[in-house]
C-alpha cells in the first residue's frame, strides 16, 4: 500500500548533508502523540480568567428592532458583555475590504452574524448567558441564490474580464460545440481545532494575545484597530493549529477581537473558544460557484475557443473573494491551452456567512468547470477522456500561453501524465472495466485520469515577502523563528531543516519557536501553499548570514581567509585537519563581539500582473500532478467508493518527502470530501442545517481507497526556489477532481459512453442516483448529451 | 460518591455536576489537557479515552468518547488518557508507530487516534485493515487522508498486547474490584441535581418511582447532546450500566433476550451468530466508540425516527420487556413507537429485556443508505423478514427508518408483497404501495423523493441479494 520513492539528489544546488530531502519525522509528533502539544485551549489560563461566549443572528437579513440583554447581564457568573458601542476603535474589521462589522446593533446581513459578547466565570456560565438574550428582528427576505445574485447584478465587488483572442469567431466557427452549467459546492474547513483566542492584558494598553491564525500580523493590526492602540502595543502568539486549510486566515480574527475588548473591559484575561456548533455556523467556508461554459471544438475534441464564467457564491462581504475568484478565473483553463478565450468572474453577493479562503483558494472551483468541459468533449466525439485530455494539454509550438498571458514554462505535464498512465495501467484497466461492467447489473465501475496545474504565488503581489529571525547562544544552540505558522503541514520541521542545512549543524541543534509579530513584523498569511518558499527562503537568508559572520570571525582568528572557513558536521573547519565545534565557533564569535542573531528577508523574483489589463506574470511557476481514480458506484441507490487511486505528484526538488507525501494524501482525500460527502445546505430561511459533524461528513478512515499509490515526480524546480523545492499545500486538493470524473464515467457506462451526466457537486449519493436515473432516461431516448 | 482510578491514582468525587463529562472533568478540574475537543457530540473522536474494567478475570479494555461520557459513570473504573501511555520516558508501541509513519500532522486528532489504537492493542484481536477501520472509523482526521495511520496500526500487528499496563493489570485489577466490593454503586450530587448507578433492578425500579424527573442514563450518547449543544441541565440521571440484571444476553432456540445495559459492541458477535445482516447492521451503527457506550435499549427508548435498530426490530417482530415499580409487561414493538420521540413505555418505567425471535424459515434484508458509509446517520435504513414458500412470499414484515416521524413498518407495502412472487414484476405493486404507507420529508441529509425512490429500490435489492446465485457484488459495501 505504500509505495514512496525517495527523491534522488542531482542538479546545480545540490546540498553537501542530507538534511533536506530526508523524510524527517514533524518536529512535535512526539508532543502530538503524547498529549504534550499546546494549543490555544490548552494553555494554561492566568488567575482570573474569563470566558466568553458570542451571541448571534438567527436570521439571515433584516434588522435587529429591540435588543434586550438584561438577562444576559444578570446571567450567573457574568462579569462583563461587550456591544457594538462599547468599541472604542474600529468596529469594521474587514481585511481588505470593508464589510464584516465585529458586532452589530443594527442591520443583520447574515444567520450567524455577532451582535454581542459575554464574559463570564466559566465557558458554560457564558454559553447559558448567551441563550438569555432577547433579540426581536424585523426580518426581510434574505438573497439566497447565486443564480438569482448573478440576474440581479447582486455583487460584492465588481466583475473581472480576461481575454485572449477572439473567442466568438472560434466557437462560430467550430465544427462541433456545447454549453453547460455546473454548480459547485462550498466546504466547511473542519479543522479538528475550532477557533479559539486568549488575551492577556499587559502595560500601557497593550495586549498578549494567543491565537489559532494562519495569520498573526493581521490579528495584530485588527486587534491593534478594535482596541484603538497602535500595533506596537499588541503582540499575537502563535505556537501551532489544530488545522487551519484557510479557514483561520481571515476567520481567526473576530474571536481575538473579541477576547481583547473584553480583556480590554474587564483588566482580565480572556478566553474566547468557539465549540463546534457556533463554529459551523458562524465562520465562513469555501465559496460555493456557478459555472458555464460555452465551446468550440474539432471533431477529434481539440478546443479551439471557450467562453467561460466563474461565479463565486461570496456570502455577505467582500472578505478574500476578489483574489478567490481571481484565482478561480486563473485556473478554468487548468492544463488546457485554449486558443481564443474569454474568461468573467464575478461575486455574487448572498445573505450567508462571508465565504473564506480554503485549499486552493477558488482554484479548484475554476478548474471544475474545464474539467466538466473535458468528459463532455470526450462524450460527444466518442474518445476516451483521457485522450482528449492529453490532446488539449499546454505544450506544442505555439500552444503555450494562458488566459491572462503568462507562457507556461518548464511544462511538466505531458511527461508526468504518460508516466502516470502507464504506471497505473490506465488502458488495462479501462478495458478490464468494460468487460465487468456489462456483466454487473447493479454495480458500475468508473475510471478517470486528471491533472493538475496550480499557479504558485499570492495573486497579490505584496504578500510574497517573508521574514526570519535567528539567534545563535553561545552554547551552540540555535533559535530559530519565522513569519510562517505552523498547522500540520510540517512547514516548521521544513524550515528546521534548511536551516540546519545552510549551516550544517544537526536539525535537533535547532528550537523553533512559536511565531510571534514581536520576532518577525509585518508578516504575510502562511496561505497560497507558499509558506515554506518564502519563509524557508527568509531564514535560510538569516542562517546564511549568521553563517558569514563567524566564517569572518574564525578566518581572521585562525588567520586563514574565508574560503578556507567551511562548515561541516555540527564543526566550523579552518582547515582540512583542524576544527571547532559548533558551540566554540559560536562562543569565539561572542567574545569577538560579533552579532549572533540575525533577520532574514525574502521578497519573491519576477513576478507581476496587471488587473486592467487582465496580463502578466502572477506565478513564479507550477506545481503540478495528476491522478487516476477508479470508483464503483451503486445504480439503485447511488451510493459509491473510491477503490483504487494512482497519484504522480511534482514537488520540485522534495525537502521532505514524508511531509509532501503526507501534503498530497491529505490534500487529496480532502478534495474528495469537497467533491463527494461533504454537502452544506441552508434552510429557507438562510440558516445552515449542515451544521454538525453529525450532518456534515468529511471523510472518514473506510473512505481511504484501499489501494492508494502516491509518488514524487522527482525534478528540480527550475525556477530558483529553495533547494529547488515546490510549493506542496494547495495543488494535490484537486487532483480529487478525478473522482468526481471517474463517477460520471461510471454513470456515463449506463449509456454506453455516449451520455455526459450532469452531477453537481458534491456528488452525494443522491446526485449520482438523480444522474444514473437521468442518464438511464436519455440513453432510452437514444440521444447523446 | 464515585471512586475512579485515574491512570494509578484513585479519585473520589462527590459533589460535581450529574452531566459533567469526563472530557470537562479532565481538561477543568485535572488540568489534563492533551485530550481534546473537537466537536463536544460524539461525532469526531478527538476526546478519545480508554476505560478498564474487570471483566471475567482480565481487565476489558474500550474507547469512548469522553465528550458525551458522564463522569459519574466511571465509578469501580479505570480511566486512561494519552498522558498515560508514556512509560519511563519512552513512548508507547502505539505512540511510536505513529511518530515512525508520520501519522500525525496538526496533531489535534492525534490523542484521540491513539487512544482508539491502544484499545485495539490491548483487545488481543487480529491487527488487519479491517479491524483497523473498525477501530477508527470514529476518529476524524482532516490533514493526513488517513493511510499513514492506517500504516501506524499495521505496523503493530503480531506484536501482542504486552506493554507496560499488563505489569501493573493485576494489581489494578484487584484495585477495581476492591472498590466494587466496598462501594458497590456510586452517586454524585450538585445540589438538588443527582446522580445514580444502582446496581440491581429493584433498586433502579425504586429510583425512578422516587424521582419523577429522573432520566435514565444507559451508554447515554445521545442524552449527553442535549446537555453539550443544548446546554441542559438535567436534574437526576439514573445510570443502568451497572445493574446486574440488564447485563446478561440470554439466547434461545426461537429468540434471544438482550438485557436493558448491553451495548452495542456486546451485542455484536452474538447477532454475528443469529442474526448476521443485523450484525453488519451495527458495524455501520455509529462508532466503535458509540457502540462501546450506546444499547440497543437506547435506542427504542429513544424513538428517533432515524435510529439504526428499530426498523430490524420492527421487521423481526421483537417485543419489549418493561418495567415500572414491581410491575412487568411485554410490549409489542409495533405499539412501542407511539409518536415523534415517544414511547409506550409507563412512567417511572424502564426496559429490561428485549426479544428478539428468530424464525429458520425467514429470511432477513437489512440496507442502511447514507452519504458516508462509516458513522453516519442513516438517510433510509430498511429491514425485510420475509418468508418465501415455493417462489411466493407468504409472510412479510418491512421495517423503515427515515421515511416517517417514528421507525414504521410499511403495512399496504407488505399486504401489497404477500402472495406475489418474490421477483422483479412480484414487488411492483408492493414498490407503489411504499407511497401509500409513506410520505418522508426533505431533511439535510436527503429529500423526500430520494427517500422514496431508495425505499423502492431497496426492495428490488432484496430480491437480487436473494436470488443471486452468481454470487454478484450488489452493494459496494461488498466490493472492495
Amino acid at each position: 500500500m505504500r509505495n514512496l520513492k525517495l527523491v534522488p539528489k542531482s542538479g546545480p544546488d545540490t546540498p553537501a548533508s542530507t538534511v533536506t530531502g530526508s523524510a524527517r519525522k514533524h518536529e512535535s509528533s512526539d508532543k502530538h502523540v503524547s498529549g504534550r502539544a499546546t494549543y490555544v485551549d490548552d494553555i494554561v489560563e492566568p488567575l482570573g480568567t474569563l470566558y466568553a461566549a458570542c451571541g448571534y443572528s438567527t436570521i439571515a437579513k433584516g434588522h435587529i428592532r429591540r435588543l434586550d440583554l438584561s438577562g444576559v447581564y444578570a446571567s450567573e457568573g457574568v462579569i462583563a458583555v461587550l456591544e457594538v458601542d462599547d468599541i472604542p476603535g474600529h468596529v469594521d474589521i474587514g481585511p481588505v475590504f470593508p464589510g464584516d462589522p465585529l458586532l452589530t446593533s443594527d442591520e443583520i446581513k447574515y444567520a450567524g452574524q455577532p451582535i454581542f459578547a459575554v464574559a463570564a466565570q466559566s465557558e458554560i456560565q457564558a454559553r447559558r448567558a448567551v441563550q438569555k438574550a432577547v433579540i426581536e428582528y424585523e426580518s426581510r427576505e434574505p438573497m439566497l441564490d447565486v443564480t438569482r445574485a448573478l440576474r440581479e447584478r447582486s455583487f460584492v465587488r465588481p466583475s473581472h474580464h480576461m481575454q485572449r483572442g477572439d473567442h466568438k469567431s472560434a466557437i462560430e466557427q467550430a465544427p462541433l460545440t456545447l454549453s453547460a452549467e455546473q454548480h459547485v459546492g462550498g466546504q466547511e474547513h473542519f479543522y479538528l481545532e475550532g477557533q479559539a483566542a486568549l488575551a492577556i492584558p499587559a502595560e500601557d494598553g497593550g495586549m498578549l494575545v494567543y491565537s489559532s491564525t494562519q495569520h498573526p500580523s493581521e490579528v495584530q493590526k485588527v486587534v491593534a484597530e478594535v482596541l484603538n492602540v497602535p500595533a506596537n502595543r499588541i503582540t499575537v502568539d502563535m505556537r501551532r493549529m489544530g488545522g487551519g486549510f484557510g479557514g483561520k486566515e481571515s476567520q481567526g480574527a473576530p474571536w481575538a477581537c473579541m477576547a481583547a475588548l473584553l480583556a480590554s473591559k474587564t483588566g482580565r484575561a480572556v478566553k474566547m473558544r468557539l465549540p463546534r456548533c457556533d463554529d459551523m455556523p458562524m465562520t465562513g467556508k469555501r465559496h460555493p460557484f456557478y459555472n458555464q461554459y460555452q465551446i468550440g471544438f474539432d471533431l477529434q475534441g481539440r478546443l479551439l475557443g471557450a467562453q467561460i464564467s466563474v461565479t463565486g457564491d461570496c456570502g455577505h462581504s467582500p472578505d478574500l473573494s476578489d483574489a478567490i475568484v481571481d484565482r478561480a478565473m486563473f485556473h478554468a483553463d487548468n492544463a488546457y491551452f485554449i486558443p481564443d478565450v474569454s474568461i468573467d468572474g464575478h461575486r455574487c453577493m448572498t445573505n450567508t456567512v462571508s465565504h473564506t479562503a480554503f485549499r486552493g483558494f477558488g482554484g479548484p472551483q475554476g478548474m471544475m468547470i474545464i474539467e466538466r468541459a473535458m468528459d463532455d468533449i470526450a462524450r460527444v466525439v466518442g474518445r476516451d477522456p483521457l485522450d482528449v485530455r492529453k490532446l488539449n494539454l499546454y505544450g506544442g509550438a505555439g500552444r503555450d500561453m494562458t488566459p491572462y498571458h503568462q507562457q507556461v514554462e518548464h511544462n511538466l505535464l505531458p511527461e508526468l501524465i504518460n508516466q502516470l498512465e502507464e504506471s497505473s495501467n490506465y488502458r488495462t484497466r479501462r478495458a478490464e472495466i468494460a468487460e465487468w461492467n456489462s456483466n454487473s447489473r447493479v454495480l458500475k465501475r468508473g475510471l478517470a485520469l486528471t491533472p493538475v496545474k496550480f499557479g504558485i504565488s499570492f495573486t497579490l503581489q505584496h504578500l510574497n515577502q517573508a521574514g526570519a529571525l535567528v539567534h545563535i547562544y553561545t552554547d551552540g544552540s540555535i533559535q530559530l523563528n519565522h513569519g510562517g505558522t505552523e498547522m500540520g503541514q510540517g512547514l516548521h520541521t521544513k524550515v528546521i531543516q534548511i536551516v540546519a542545512e545552510a549551516l550544517s549543524v544537526s536539525p535537533e541543534a535547532i528550537q523553533i519557536t512559536a511565531t510571534r509579530t514581536d520576532k518577525v513584523p509585518n508578516t504575510s498569511p502562511t496561505a497560497a501553499s507558499s509558506g515554506t518558499d518564502l519563509n524557508g527562503q527568509a531564514a535560510r537568508d538569516a542562517a546564511l548570514t549568521l553563517k558569514k559572520r563567524i566564517s569572518e570571525c574564525v578566518a581572521e582568528q585562525k588567520g586563514v581567509s574565508i574560503e578556507q572557513v567551511r562548515f561541516e558536521s555540527d564543526r566550523v573547519f579552518w582547515s582540512d585537519a583542524d576544527s571547532f565545534s559548533f558551540a566554540e565557533a559560536a562562543q569565539l564569535a561572542y567574545v569577538n563581539r560579533v552579532s549572533l542573531s540575525a533577520t532574514g528577508y525574502y521578497r519573491t523574483p519576477k513576478i507581476w500582473y496587471d488587473r486592467e489589463q487582465a496580463k502578466g506574470r502572477p506565478f513564479f511557476y507550477f506545481a503540478n500532478g495528476a491522478a487516476v481514480s477508479e470508483v464503483v458506484i451503486d445504480t439503485l441507490t447511488g451510493e459509491y467508493r473510491v477503490l483504487a487511486v494512482d497519484i504522480l505528484h511534482d514537488v520540485g526538488r522534495s525537502l521532505n518527502p514524508a511531509v509532501d507525501l503526507g501534503q498530497i494524501e491529505g490534500g487529496f482525500i480532502q478534495g474528495m470530501g469537497w467533491l463527494t460527502t461533504e454537502e452544506l445546505k441552508w434552510n429557507a430561511e438562510g440558516q445552515l442545517i449542515s451544521n454538525s459533524p453529525a450532518n456534515y461528513k468529511i471523510p472518514a478512515i473506510s473512505d481511504t481507497p484501499p489501494r492508494f499509490n502516491v509518488n514524487l515526480f522527482t525534478r528540480d524546480n527550475e525556477e530558483e526556489t529553495v533547494y529547488r523545492s515546490k510549493a506542496v499545500g494547495e495543488p494535490p486538493f484537486m487532483l480529487a477532481i478525478s473522482v468526481w470524473s471517474a463517477l460520471r464515467d461510471a454513470i456515463s457506462s449506463l449509456s454506453s459512453y455516449r451520455v455526459s451526466p450532469a452531477l453537481d457537486t458534491p456528488a452525494t449519493p443522491e446526485r449520482v442516483l438523480k444522474a444514473v436515473m437521468e442518464t438511464r432516461e436519455k440513453a432510452a431516448q437514444g440521444g447523446a448529451q | 460518591m464515585i471512586r475512579f482510578l485515574l491512570n494509578d491514582r484513585l479519585v473520589s468525587v462527590e459533589e460535581c455536576s450529574p452531566s459533567l463529562t469526563i472530557l470537562e472533568y479532565l481538561r477543568t478540574t485535572e488540568v489534563q489537557r492533551g485530550t481534546k475537543e473537537g466537536c463536544a457530540s460524539g461525532d469526531c473522536g478527538a476526546c478519545t479515552v480508554v476505560v478498564a474494567e474487570p471483566d471475567g478475570d482480565q481487565l476489558r479494555y474500550t474507547s469512548l468518547n469522553s465528550c458525551i461520557t458522564f463522569v459519574g459513570t466511571l465509578h469501580g473504573k479505570q480511566l486512561l488518557t494519552v498522558e498515560h501511555l508514556e512509560s519511563a520516558g519512552e513512548l508507547h508501541p502505539v505512540q511510536q508507530a505513529m511518530v515512525d509513519w508520520h501519522g500525525s500532522q496538526c496533531g489535534f486528532c492525534t490523542p484521540g487516534f491513539i487512544m482508539s489504537m491502544f484499545a485495539l492493542y490491548k483487545s488481543g484481536d487480529a491487527v488487519n485493515r479491517a479491524s483497523i477501520e473498525r477501530a477508527l472509523a470514529g476518529n476524524l482526521c482532516r490533514c493526513t487522508g488517513y493511510r499513514p495511520i492506517i500504516d501506524a496500526a499495521l505496523s503493530l500487528a503480531g506484536k501482542g498486547a504486552e506493554d507496560c499496563f499488563s505489569e501493573r493489570e493485576v494489581d489494578i485489577y484487584a484495585r477495581l474490584q476492591k472498590i466494587r466490593e466496598e462501594w458497590p454503586s456510586g452517586s454524585l450530587k450538585q445540589g438538588d441535581r443527582l446522580f445514580f448507578s444502582p446496581t440491581n433492578s429493584d433498586e433502579l425500579a425504586a429510583l425512578l418511582q422516587s424521582h419523577d424527573s429522573a432520566q435514565l442514563v444507559a451508554g447515554g450518547t445521545d442524552l449527553a447532546l442535549g446537555v453539550t449543544q443544548q446546554l441542559k441541565q438535567p436534574g437526576v440521571l439514573i445510570y443502568t450500566g451497572l445493574v446486574k440484571e440488564l447485563t446478561d444476553i440470554e439466547v434461545y432456540d426461537d429468540h434471544l433476550l438482550v438485557g436493558g445495559g448491553v451495548s452495542y459492541a456486546r451485542l455484536e458477535p452474538v447477532l454475528e451468530a443469529h442474526l448476521p445482516a443485523f450484525s453488519q447492521l451495527l458495524e455501520r451503527l455509529g462508532s466503535l466508540q458509540i457502540r462501546n457506550q450506546g444499547t440497543l435499549a437506547g435506542n427504542v427508548a429513544n424513538a428517533s425516527p432515524i435510529g439504526d435498530t428499530p426498523p430490524v426490530l420492527l421487521a423481526l417482530a421483537a417485543r419489549v420487556h418493561v418495567r415500572s415499580g414491581n410491575r412487568c409487561e411485554v410490549i409489542d414493538i409495533d405499539q412501542f413507537f407511539t409518536g415523534y420521540r415517544q414511547t409506550a413505555l409507563p412512567d417511572a418505567g424502564f426496559i429490561e429485556q428485549i426479544e428478539i425471535p428468530l424464525k429458520a424459515d425467514y429470511r432477513l434484508h437489512v440496507f442502511k443508505v447514507s452519504k458516508r458509509l462509516d458513522d453516519d446517520i442513516s438517510a433510509v435504513c430498511a429491514a425485510f423478514s420475509l418468508k418465501v414458500e415455493a417462489g411466493i412470499v407468504t409472510d412479510a414484515r418491512l421495517g423503515f427508518g427515515g421515511m416517517a416521524a417514528t421507525p414504521a413498518r410499511a403495512l399496504k407495502a407488505e399486504q401489497a408483497l404477500i402472495g406475489q412472487r418474490f421477483d422483479e414484476a412480484g414487488i411492483a405493486a408492493a414498490q407503489a404501495a411504499l407511497e401509500n404507507d409513506f410520505s418522508p420529508i426533505d431533511d439535510v441529509r436527503a429529500t423526500g423523493s430520494y427517500r422514496m425512490q431508495v425505499a423502492r429500490n431497496l426492495l428490488l435489492r432484496a430480491v437480487l441479494e436473494q436470488n443471486n446465485d452468481q454470487a454478484e457484488p450488489l452493494e459496494v459495501v461488498q466490493y472492495a
